[in-house]
């Protein structure tokens, strides 16, 4: 049953079931077409992602497909491993490898898992997939980059439950980081069901504020709206940035939308495979 | 022995511009030195041993050689999961420098007693494992950390412990010393526990048996030919290890000699902790004592192995 986004400010609200542009359908597509090649994977959690990612990778993010680890890129990494599938769609589409491993998505000749390896796939800046990790490997990167390089950390509302998160986050104030960016994926929706019954955040930007981050709140959806934040940062000097991102889990496809029994998905049938793309067509 | 590896980080980091020290609200004064000539590579951070591992982890990524210093306790149990996963999974550099191995806190209780530490850790895929015997060996262990790939973790004993390894032999990373040529028992120790098998081969040779006693300060990645090749001189042989019975040096043996095809089985003997939290205070020596760790206990076990038919 899908239930309403928890109150956001009112102009990062996202409207469910809005329409897509071309590409953020396209992006959609290629992450189902690799979901359906394993028939598994954490659906809901990729599409509320694919804006933020999008709009990081076309506009803000600088790197170099043909050598991932040049020493002058940004660094993004995915802390919420399990929303990988959409990380792996925008880096086939910029290069970093073919676009024909997403169809070997969990696959044994694979290198895409159901959580991104550091090592393993290029472009991908940490091993990740229990929570609570990225962003303290984050202010570790950010403090050796200090003066010549961004870091950019893509977190759950979820996420936000581990303790060590907030561990990271006072280390991040101490050590002034701003040029460490956090995204908040905010979907409201956690495994289980809403954030706001299985752990409350709220008020989610007031304590990132309180830990010492200068914080802004936007519709994750919209991308001009994310675009002029994230050419904002850092939104401070001499602080880290955060940036939440109001989200719908699941963006795109209706019965998608808010529904906790797409969070993961394993046995998916063909039959849900071709409502996901004919879903899309129409999104 | 604490006071001379962190001297060792200071003298590595004046050498080498990748290290870096971390430490986690550790006592004052700690390392001022470090703090006045290298400021920009000294940190001491809070207390949150999960985050500074994943930031160390992140330091390493970027190049750094990440030396983090705070009880052995609290750098191994709490953050178990960002060893697994942002050290080895990762491959980072970070070593993690354990104050208090084994029951050096006995004043302080379990919180404060790290048991098992060698046996959480040698499960690892990539973790190097180093239990050095005194502060000389120390000294020549720490610039060997530097370039090994992966993280490392170091546990440090008592402060003052007695010199018994040889300052003219070079560390070299798993191989074993053999601190006292024996007959053919041998008493295999870890850590400053090679003082209490000293202690012991005496005491047996006073009572009329020759014991030799090998020490073991890397526990992981083991040169196990080169240990195999002293059990195999010997008829039996007795473990001690100031740490739980399941899973560290006793159980490395174990596993050794039951997979070995020796022509003739040996008798063998695991001494370490018990099974059980520590119910008393006291010192080092009298907890060490009451959970069965003493002179007296290694003799009677190694006298016990030979009386059995």
């Amino acid at each position: 049953m899908a239930t309403t986004p928890s109150p956001a400010p009112p102009d990062c609200r996202p409207g469910l079931s809005t329409p897509l542009d071309r590409r953020s359908r396209a992006l959609r597509l290629a992450i189902v077409g690799a979901f359906a090649s394993a028939g598994r994977g954490h659906l809901g959690s990729a599409f509320s992602l694919v804006e933020m990612l999008r709009v990081l990778y076309d506009d803000i993010l600088r790197f170099d497909p043909v050598r991932p680890d040049w020493a002058d890129r940004d660094r993004l990494i995915l802390s919420k491993g399990h929303g990988c599938l959409a990380l792996y769609a925008i880096l086939a589409d910029k290069g970093f490898f073919p676009a024909a491993e997403l169809a070997r998505f969990c696959r044994p000749e694979g290198i895409l898992g159901g959580h991104p390896e550091f090592g393993k796939i290029p472009g991908v800046e940490a091993s990740t997939g229990s929570l609570g990790h990225g962003l303290s490997m984050g202010v570790g990167r950010a403090m050796a980059l200090r003066g010549r390089g961004r870091v950019f950390v893509v977190d759950s509302d979820g996420e936000c439950n581990e303790g060590s998160l907030w561990e990271a986050a006072l280390h991040a104030a101490k050590h002034r980081l701003d040029n460490l960016a956090v995204l908040v994926d905010y979907n409201h929706m956690q495994s289980y069901g809403p954030t706001a019954e299985v752990l409350p955040l709220d008020p989610l930007g007031a304590k990132w504020e309180a830990f010492g981050f200068e914080v802004e709140e936007v519709d994750g959806h919209d991308l001009d709206a994310l675009r002029a934040a994230l050419r904002r940062v850092p939104f401070r000097a001499g602080r880290p940035s955060v940036l939440i991102c109001h989200t719908v889990k699941g963006k795109g496809v209706p019965f998608l939308e808010q529904n906790a029994a797409w969070h993961h998905k394993s046995k998916a049938t063909d039959e849900e495979i071709r409502a996901l793309l004919a879903a899309l067509e129409t999104a | 022995m604490r006071k001379t590896c962190l001297d060792c980080v200071y003298e590595l980091a004046r050498m080498d511009e990748r290290v870096v020290f971390l430490g986690s609200d550790l006592g004052a004064g700690t390392l001022d030195r470090f703090k006045a000539d290298l400021p920009d590579r000294f940190f001491m951070e809070g207390i949150s041993e999960a985050h500074l591992v994943g930031m160390a982890a992140g330091l390493a990524l970027e190049g750094k050689i990440v030396y983090f210093n705070t009880i052995a306790t609290f750098i191994t149990r709490r953050c178990f999961e960002q060893i697994v996963l942002d050290l080895c999974l990762h491959r980072a550099k970070v070593r993690l420098i354990g104050s208090g191995g084994g029951l050096v806190y006995a004043p302080l209780g379990p919180t404060h007693l790290a048991t098992e530490d060698i046996a959480i850790l040698r499960t690892l895929p990539g973790m190097t494992i180093l239990a050095p015997a005194d502060a000389t060996e120390m000294r020549r262990l720490m610039p060997v950390t530097l370039d090994l790939p992966g993280p490392v973790y170091i546990r440090l004993g008592k402060g003052g412990d007695p010199v018994v390894t040889d300052p003219a032999q070079p560390f070299v990373l798993g191989r074993p010393y053999l601190l006292r040529p024996g007959g053919d028992t041998l008493l295999v120790s870890t850590g400053t526990m090679a003082q209490m098998a000293l202690d012991a081969a005496d005491r047996l040779e006073a009572q009329g048996l020759r014991a030799g006693v090998l020490h073991l300060p890397t526990l992981k990645p083991l040169d196990t030919e080169a240990v195999l090749a002293h059990l195999a001189l010997a008829r039996a042989v007795v473990s001690l290890e100031e740490h739980t019975r399941i899973g560290g040096l006793g159980s490395i043996l174990a596993e050794l000699l039951a997979e070995t095809p020796f022509p003739s089985p040996k008798r063998f003997a695991r001494l370490g902790l018990p099974d059980a939290f520590a119910e008393q205070y006291g010192s080092q020596a009298s907890l060490l004592a009451h959970m069965g760790l003493s002179v007296e206990s290694v003799v009677e076990a190694a006298l016990g192995l030979h009386a059995r038919r």
